[in-house]
């Protein structure tokens, strides 16, 4: 009966524990209260700029532990969380926009292990505090929006081409064109052949009739930009916003998942991250009366609007410059102290406004604020979607003289609203509205009060679940608890390696995993007690129990780990957090469990005899 | 270390009838009473506040009322100083806007400013969707362990199988339903997990039964199952201990967010442990089952025997 391993089994299962054990070390460490800067510009923060935050923060009386500066970002590790808060209160005023300041927790993780990628696992909201948001896309607004914009396009495309036509519009899902005649159908058509190939073309029983209609293909298309678009415009918000560690992932179809570590306000943030703000130039309509345009008289060529005072004024239909061609804008204050946000154009908006301003020099200019702003609201039951478009006139001023690509606008209502603004000019627009669908939001003190219970009921149920098998298998009971130890080890690395989140249902996933994995053990011992008692010899009762126990062990965690498997499928968030443990769990205890303990039981038992398993 | 000898098929008709009454009052609840559903599943918003002192869940319902919420729930939260709100999805206000508003609320009459400890809001779209992934992911879970199982053994078992497993699940829905519980994303998880838990507990005795059909070919059905429920009942009742002592210290430290989920598993095991022991054999012998039926596809019990030195 050769109870005993071959040398290259046994250091298998030595090199598992001891990997094992190296990934959960940094788990260990604890992390450091930080605040990092970062550039919102393009150019990377130099070391100088890195000096000057470290005796900045020294000159207002801090010590800091240690100061990192890695590849343009500066990291000052503090003594605890006030300091952290009022240092980065500190450096939010003195470095002002150009600066991004954002809390974090820096790991303390010892350079060897991170040398060795080692990492700690990543803490879920429920544990470190924060907020989650779940937007969901507009899609059908995205696809309006195209429809809108090829409609136009076919309109222009025609007229360009002097082809003739009698009406271009939408009309019961299809882009309708009209023509004068039937015989100008074959112009058009080669036309709409040649440029508009994402649009399907159908020739009604009206001769003089072309529909389009967006194609399957381009629908798809421009829901995937829509939501590939909105990614980045809100990741560049979140970045503006200054929290460290954000977590932006799609999630489903439609869907954008948000995650804000350590952020508490969630006002801001939801306005930062829901509205669409953008300007508009416009030249201001001096050659009509605004009362008649009031009284329902708009002139052709001009556009109704609203100051913020409520007084109407007339402004030209066309847009001088909009918010897309807008590079970079910041907030600060004019000469006279009110707020103001800089603005910097590309070239064909400074080539556009410096004609314009050239031939209008001594007219007033209108700045147009706009915002989409959208609602859910829920009437008799239905989930109703307003989507409100508010237009107001910030600021009207005379161009005193000719200015292409920097200028300043004033005329807004508060420091705040400049520095929002800049920020969303700054971000980019949103390709389509979105909506909060759900929102999860947990305290700080919440956050640790959950690891401290998930801590205390992991390590009391470990120890009740250690005692008992001590209790009950004596020996094995202590090689079985080996195992266990050594299985808590591999779960806790692998959710390293893996960089997932850890959260209190994953918590609660490993305190049953340790509760179940014994189990594998409990069906070998007793098995081994079966043979025994059937007259079989301690070494073989060994032996054929672990054989025997095998294909049932198998078996029975297999159906478990599929169920787990549909957990995480299906799964979202906090219970997807559970399911990985879970998988985890059942798949590193078969290992344990069968070939670890089997080890160290072939090193107690194996190649001698034995009279009696203290079992 | 113990030695059983139990006749469990035997007397399988009072545990049949224990069953079948616990299941019709589950099933009764549940058609009359309902779950009732969390946030996850229903839409609406939560917000978890906690005071320096004991709170006044009074003033607070009152001040509620008065500033427009009267459909909010108050309630403390495991403790006196904490206090969980809970509002409806509302209609004509911006779900968006909703928590801030109710906040404001409540700090303009209370002494002290409200530690929010948590605010959670669903939208009804993201609810439903919830409650249709949870759907999904029990549907899929039990063909496949019908599959599963029967592949590995034979279709009578993963009738068997299914069918311990489900009355657990409706017997676990039944305690949450009658105790008014509130069945949140974690008890789904939960009920997930103890399918898996009450499956690997049942797998384990069928896979003795398999095993002793090819062994001890001159017994009867009943004799087999009675033995293989017999021996490893020790095992069984011991992973059952293991589990549950885990889940007592879940249960007791663990804290509320995950109360509901402990109560369900720790409620769970103990059925799932009753049902693998009384329900699942002796519904595989209902459905017909004798030894020809894993006679011939299945070879790897076959080697283990040879196996044996």
């Amino acid at each position: 009966m050769q109870n005993s391993f071959p040398l290259w089994k046994n250091l298998l299962v030595l090199i598992v524990f001891l990997v094992g054990v190296i990934y959960t070390l940094p788990n260990l460490y604890g992390d450091d209260p930080s605040v990092q800067v970062s550039s919102t510009r393009p150019a990377k923060l130099g070391q100088e700029q890195a000096n000057q935050i470290e005796s900045a923060i020294k000159a207002a009386g801090f010590t800091a532990k240690a100061f990192e500066f890695t590849d343009g970002l500066v990291l000052a590790r503090l003594n605890s969380a006030d300091d952290q808060l009022k240092v980065a209160d500190l450096l939010r005023d003195k470095m002002g926009d150009d600066y991004n300041v954002a809390l974090n927790l820096a790991p303390t993780t010892p350079v060897w292990l991170r040398s060795l990628g080692a990492e700690a696992m990543y803490l879920g909201l429920d544990l470190r505090g924060g907020v989650h948001f779940l937007l969901e896309v507009d899609m059908d607004a995205a696809v309006k929006q195209a429809d809108d914009r090829y409609n136009d396009d076919v309109r222009l495309a025609l007229r360009n081409e002097k082809l003739r036509y009698q009406s271009v519009s939408k009309d019961s899902g299809f882009i309708k064109v009209k023509l004068n005649s039937a015989d100008d159908k074959p112009a058009v058509l080669t036309l709409l052949g040649k440029d508009f190939r994402t649009l399907d073309v159908t020739e009604p029983n009206e001769q003089d009739q072309i529909w389009l209609k967006l194609s399957e293909k381009e629908v798809q298309d421009i829901k995937k930009f829509a939501v590939a678009q909105n990614m980045t415009t809100l990741r560049n918000r979140v970045n503006e916003l200054g929290v460290a560690e954000p977590v932006i992932q799609q999630q489903g179809e439609n869907r954008i998942v948000i995650q804000l570590p350590g952020v508490q306000d969630t006002t801001r943030a939801k306005e930062i991250l829901g509205t669409t703000a953008t300007l508009e130039y416009r030249l201001v309509d001096v050659e009509h009366d605004v009362q008649r345009a009031v009284e329902g008289h708009v002139p052709v060529g001009s556009r109704l609007y609203y100051e913020r005072n409520g007084n109407p004024i007339l402004l030209d239909r066309r847009v001088i410059v909009t918010g897309d061609q807008i590079v970079d804008a910041s907030s600060g204050v004019d000469q006279d102290g009110r707020p103001s946000v800089n603005i910097s154009l590309n070239g064909v908006g400074a080539s556009k406004m410096g004609k314009l301003t050239q031939a209008n020099v001594g007219k007033p200019m209108a700045v147009v604020f706009i915002e989409y702003k959208v609602e859910t609201k829920l009437v008799n039951g239905q989930k109703i979607r307003h989507k409100q478009k508010v237009e107001k006139v910030i600021n009207v001023a005379t161009i005193q003289g000719v200015f292409s690509n920097r200028f300043q606008t004033t005329g807004l209502d508060s420091p705040q609203e400049a520095r929002n603004l800049s920020l969303l000019l700054r971000a980019g627009a949103l390709a389509a509205p979105v909506d909060i669908v759900e929102e999860r939001t947990v305290g700080p003190s919440l956050g640790q009060d959950n690891i401290n219970k998930g801590m205390l009921s992991f390590v009391v149920g470990f120890a009740l679940v250690v005692l008992f098998m001590m209790a009950y298998y004596r020996l094995c009971g202590v090689f079985a608890n080996i195992a266990l130890v050594f299985n808590v080890f591999i779960i806790l690395a692998v959710l390293s390696m893996l960089q997932a989140t850890l959260t209190l249902p994953g918590i609660a996933g490993i305190i049953l995993t340790v509760g179940m994995s014994v189990d594998a053990n409990v069906l070998i011992f007793e098995r081994i007690k079966e043979e025994i008692r059937n007259g079989n010899t301690p070494q073989s009762a060994i032996y054929i129990g672990f054989e025997k126990a095998f294909a049932t062990i198998l078996d029975s965690n297999i159906t478990t780990l599929l169920v787990a498997v549909m957990l995480f499928g299906f799964g979202t968030g906090s219970v997807k957090g559970f399911a990985v443990t879970l998988i985890i769990g059942i798949l590193s205890s078969m290992f344990t469990a069968i070939t670890g303990t089997r080890m160290i039981m072939n090193w107690v038992y194996g190649n001698r005899r034995v009279e009696k398993l203290s079992i | 270390m113990f030695k059983t000898n139990i006749n469990f098929i035997g007397n399988r008709n009072i545990a049949l009838i224990f069953s079948a009454v616990l299941s019709i009052i589950a099933i009764g609840s549940l058609a009359t009473r309902g779950l009732e559903m969390g946030i996850d599943f229903t839409g609406g918003t939560l917000i978890e506040v906690g005071y320096q002192q004991a709170a006044d869940l009074t003033e607070l319902r009152s001040t509620l009322t008065a500033e427009g919420f009267s459909d909010a729930t108050v309630q403390n939260f495991g403790t006196t100083k904490d206090v969980l709100i809970r509002l409806k999805p509302h209609e004509g206000v911006s779900s968006a806007d909703l928590s801030a508003k109710v906040l404001d609320a409540i700090n303009k009459t209370t002494k002290e400013p409200a530690i929010i400890h948590r605010v959670e809001f669903v939208g009804p779209q993201v609810g439903d969707d919830l409650a249709e992934d949870g759907f999904l992911a029990l549907l899929y879970s039990t063909i496949g362990i019908l599959i599963y199982v029967a592949w590995r053994f034979e279709w009578k078992f993963s009738v068997g199988a299914v069918i311990a497993t489900f009355h657990d699940v409706i017997i676990t829905l039944g305690l949450f339903s009658v105790l008014g519980l509130e069945f949140d994303l974690t008890v789904l998880a939960a009920i997930l997990a103890l399918i898996g838990y009450s499956l690997n507990d049942t797998i384990v005795i069928y896979d003795r039964i398999r095993e002793d059909f090819r062994l001890l070919r001159n017994k009867s059905t009943e004799e087999i199952m009675n033995s293989a429920i017999n021996v490893t009942l020790s095992r069984t009742i011991i992973t059952s201990l293991t589990v549950f002592l885990a889940l007592v210290s879940l249960f007791f430290l663990g804290g509320q967010i995950i109360h509901n989920f402990s109560i369900a598993l720790l409620f769970g095991v103990v059925f799932g442990t009753y049902s693998s022991i009384f329900i699942a054999s002796p519904a595989v012998l209902l459905l017909g089952i004798s030894a020809e039926d894993l006679m011939a596809p299945v070879k790897e019990g076959s080697e283990l025997m040879d196996d044996r030195p």
